[in-house]
Parts: C-alpha cells; structure tokens; sequence
C-alpha cells in the first residue's frame, strides 16, 4: 500500500517541481498562469495519494472535500488573473 | 498477475502525467502548451478515479480540464504572441531557480515518506465516518463540504464571487467570434439538453454517491458555453436582473440558512439532523446556480453589455473601478 501511495505522492512532488521552475522561469503570464495550475494540481496529488489507503480500506473524505474546493477556487483565481492580465494588456496598448 | 498489471498501469499513468506537465511547462506555442494542459488535466481525472476519489474525477473532467482549459485557450489571442525567446531568464537566475526547485523537491520527498512511514492511521476519517450518518446525506465528500465543514464552503462561494466581481469590473465582455460551423451548432442541440440534464442528476445524486454541486455547476457553465461558442447572439438575451440575482443566490440562501439554524441550534450553520438532508439539497441548489453564473460570466471574461446601471449615454466609454 505504501508504495502505490508513494509513487503517486512522488508523482504530485513532481509535478508540483515542473510547475513551480516554468512559474519562476517564464516571464510571459499566459505560460506563469498554465504553470501556476501544473503546480496547483502537484498539491492535489499529494493530498490524494495521502488519502488512499488501499484497495480495502476506505479514503480519507476530508482531503478529497479540501481538493474540490481547491480545484474550483484554483479555476476562479485563473479568471481573474486573466482578467487582470487582459486590462494589463489594454492599459499597455492605449 | 493481476497486481503486476496494475502496477503498470500506475507507473504508466505517473509517467504520462509528468511528460504532459514537461511538455506543457517546456513549449513555446501557447496553443500546444494549453492543449497539453488539457490532456493533463484528463489523465489527472483517471488517476483521481485510481485513487478512489470519483467526486474529484468528475470535478476535474469538468473543471479542471474544461473550464480551465476554455479560459485558457479563449485568452491566447488576448494576449500577443511573442513567438521571440524573450521571455527566458538570464542563465545564473536559471540556475538558482533550478536549484531552488531541486532542494524543495528532496525536502517534500523527504517529508512525504516519513509521513507516509511514521503514520499511525489516526485520520480524521474514523470520526467522519462515525457521524456520516446524522450529516442527512450518505456521500462522505459531500458530508464535509456542506456540514462538518460548511464554513468552508460557504466561503469559498465567497471566493467564487469575490473573484467574478473583479473579473465583471475590469473588463467588458470579449469580442465574439464568429458563428460556428453548423456541424458544431447541430452537436450543440443534442449535447446542451444532455448536459442540463446530467447536471441536474449529479447535483441530485450527491447526497449518496459521487456529485455534488460544484460538479453541478461546473457542467451548466460548460452547456453555457458550448452555446455562446456555438452561436454567439443565444446568451444575449439574458435578463440581467436575473443574472445578478442568480450570481449571489448561492451566498444569500446559504447564509439565510446558517442564520435559520443559529436560532433554532443556536449554532450559526449546525444542522438538525432530521432537516439536514433537505438543507443540503437547498443550498446545493442555490450553489449550482451560482457556481454556473459565476463561471460563465468568468469565461465571457467581462461585463456583458448594459451591466451597468448607469445612464446610456457614458457608458459607452469604460467605468473603471465601479462596482456593478
């Protein structure tokens, strides 16, 4: 069980890597924002993989409520990024 | 041998999963890097599913991969495209920030495996369990998200709301494109009443099995805005009174009910056991309505025209900072 658990939960530090490096390194908002989200979802998978116990036993629902409401408030803080990135851009331009 | 195949299958999944995050991370074509976002976002939902968390592959189907993906996608053309690499940093901020990642990565690492190893399964898990049964639904998920932990959820609506508002001051709504092909527009007739229809069973089915309404919600924005891709002009006609009134049902019913319960219980959002199931069901209602409106208006990326109040004649030049 610890393993599957551990594979998975590596998988989320990887991922949370990948995305924090390209969020530093890009300068572009468009590649920070999809960056951002690549790091966000790492997060997920760590406090997932956590969660699951095995085939048998049951989950762990507190994580899983904790990453729906992740999951939407990441999608909201996305929208408005671009929003402010599109006013950004029409300042820029006037 | 059964073992050994899922084995593979978990390896796999975790290798695809971080080649589509390096992928997306690495190109320079936006276009690429968003679509490689999306399939990211999809294999995400099956291992959600691999992990047992089916309410999560549905959100993450729905949101993560959709919603996000069409926000994404809808705003590289508002953005100009710099097909130049002036957008790398110079070689020695690359290599401490390289660095950086690398040591967070092995302390992470280091800290999962010794909580994964010193764990002695004292989870909050037990406890939930053991009070699932008085929560009024029978979905543990939704058991935390809208009674043990109804604060949260409350304000994340909040968050919800906070985040469109600023999104609705700052700009006017996109330009729309133009008409979509009618193969698109004859897919729209089938899947919009399907998707209405799904969204209306994923917020009833809830309350016993994965659902809720996030998940809902998300999937009537995304009916929402199949029809404004489809046909521009079909969500022009919206009644706007109505529009703002369906932005903020979720919060208001949500906390009318959390007062309602404050005088009864004594306890602002403490549930009657023998109620909670129908106060679930209302407030999960309200929220789907909202979350739909707030996630559409997020996509139309501004206010739609004649939001704001004021006297015709000036606004047709942007008000900005004014609360609508």
């Amino acid at each position: 069980m610890i393993s599957q658990q551990l594979l998975y939960a590596l998988a989320g530090i990887g991922l949370f890597g990948i995305g924090l490096r390209a969020t530093l390194l890009h300068q572009m908002l468009l590649e920070r924002l999809l960056a951002l989200n690549v790091c966000g979802a790492g997060v997920f998978l760590i406090f997932i993989a956590v969660a699951y116990g095995g085939i048998e036993t049951a989950v762990d629902p507190v994580p899983h409520a904790l990453v729906l409401t992740g999951i939407v408030v990441a999608v909201s803080a996305t929208a408005m990024a671009l929003a402010l990135g599109r006013r950004l851009q029409e300042l820029d331009d006037e | 041998m059964i073992e050994l195949l899922w084995s593979i299958f978990d390896v796999s999944l975790v290798l695809l999963v971080l080649a589509l995050a390096w992928a997306s991370c690495s190109t320079q074509d936006m276009m690429r890097a968003v679509t490689l976002f999306i399939a990211l976002g999809l294999i995400l939902a099956i291992i959600w599913a691999r992990l047992k968390a089916p309410d999560l592959a549905l959100a993450e189907a729905v949101i993560g991969a959709g919603i996000s993906g069409a926000l994404l996608l809808s705003a590289i053309k508002d953005y100009p495209s710099t097909t130049t690499v002036l957008s790398r940093q110079s070689s020695l901020v690359e290599w401490v920030i390289n660095g950086m990642t690398l040591g967070l990565v092995i302390i992470m690492t280091w800290a999962v495996w010794h909580g994964l190893n010193m764990s002695d399964g004292l989870r909050l898990s037990e406890q939930v369990m053991s009070q699932v049964p008085v929560s009024g639904v029978s979905n543990p998920v939704t058991a935390v998200l809208l009674n043990f932990r109804a604060y949260d959820t409350l304000l994340e609506l909040a968050v919800v709301l906070t985040a469109v508002l600023t999104v609705l001051n700052l700009n006017h709504k996109r330009a729309d494109v133009a008409a979509a092909s009618p193969l698109l527009r004859g897919m729209t007739r089938w899947l919009v009443p399907l998707l209405v229809v799904t969204a209306g069973y994923l917020l009833w089915v809830g309350a016993h099995a994965p659902g809720g309404a996030f998940q809902a919600g998300a999937m009537l924005a995304s009916a929402m805005i199949l029809l404004q891709l489809s046909n521009p002009s079909s969500l022009q006609g919206f009644n706007l009174t109505v529009l703002r009134i369906l932005l903020v049902i979720g919060i208001f019913i949500f906390v009318l009910v959390g007062i309602w319960m404050m005088s009864v219980n004594d306890d602002f959002l403490a549930f009657n056991p023998a109620w909670a199931g129908s106060l679930i069901l209302i407030i999960e209602f309200a929220a789907t309505l909202s979350i739909a409106t707030a996630l559409t208006l997020a996509y139309l990326g501004g206010r739609p025209t004649g939001w704001e109040f004021t006297n015709p004649v000036h606004s047709t030049k942007q008000h900005n900072g004014e609360p609508s």
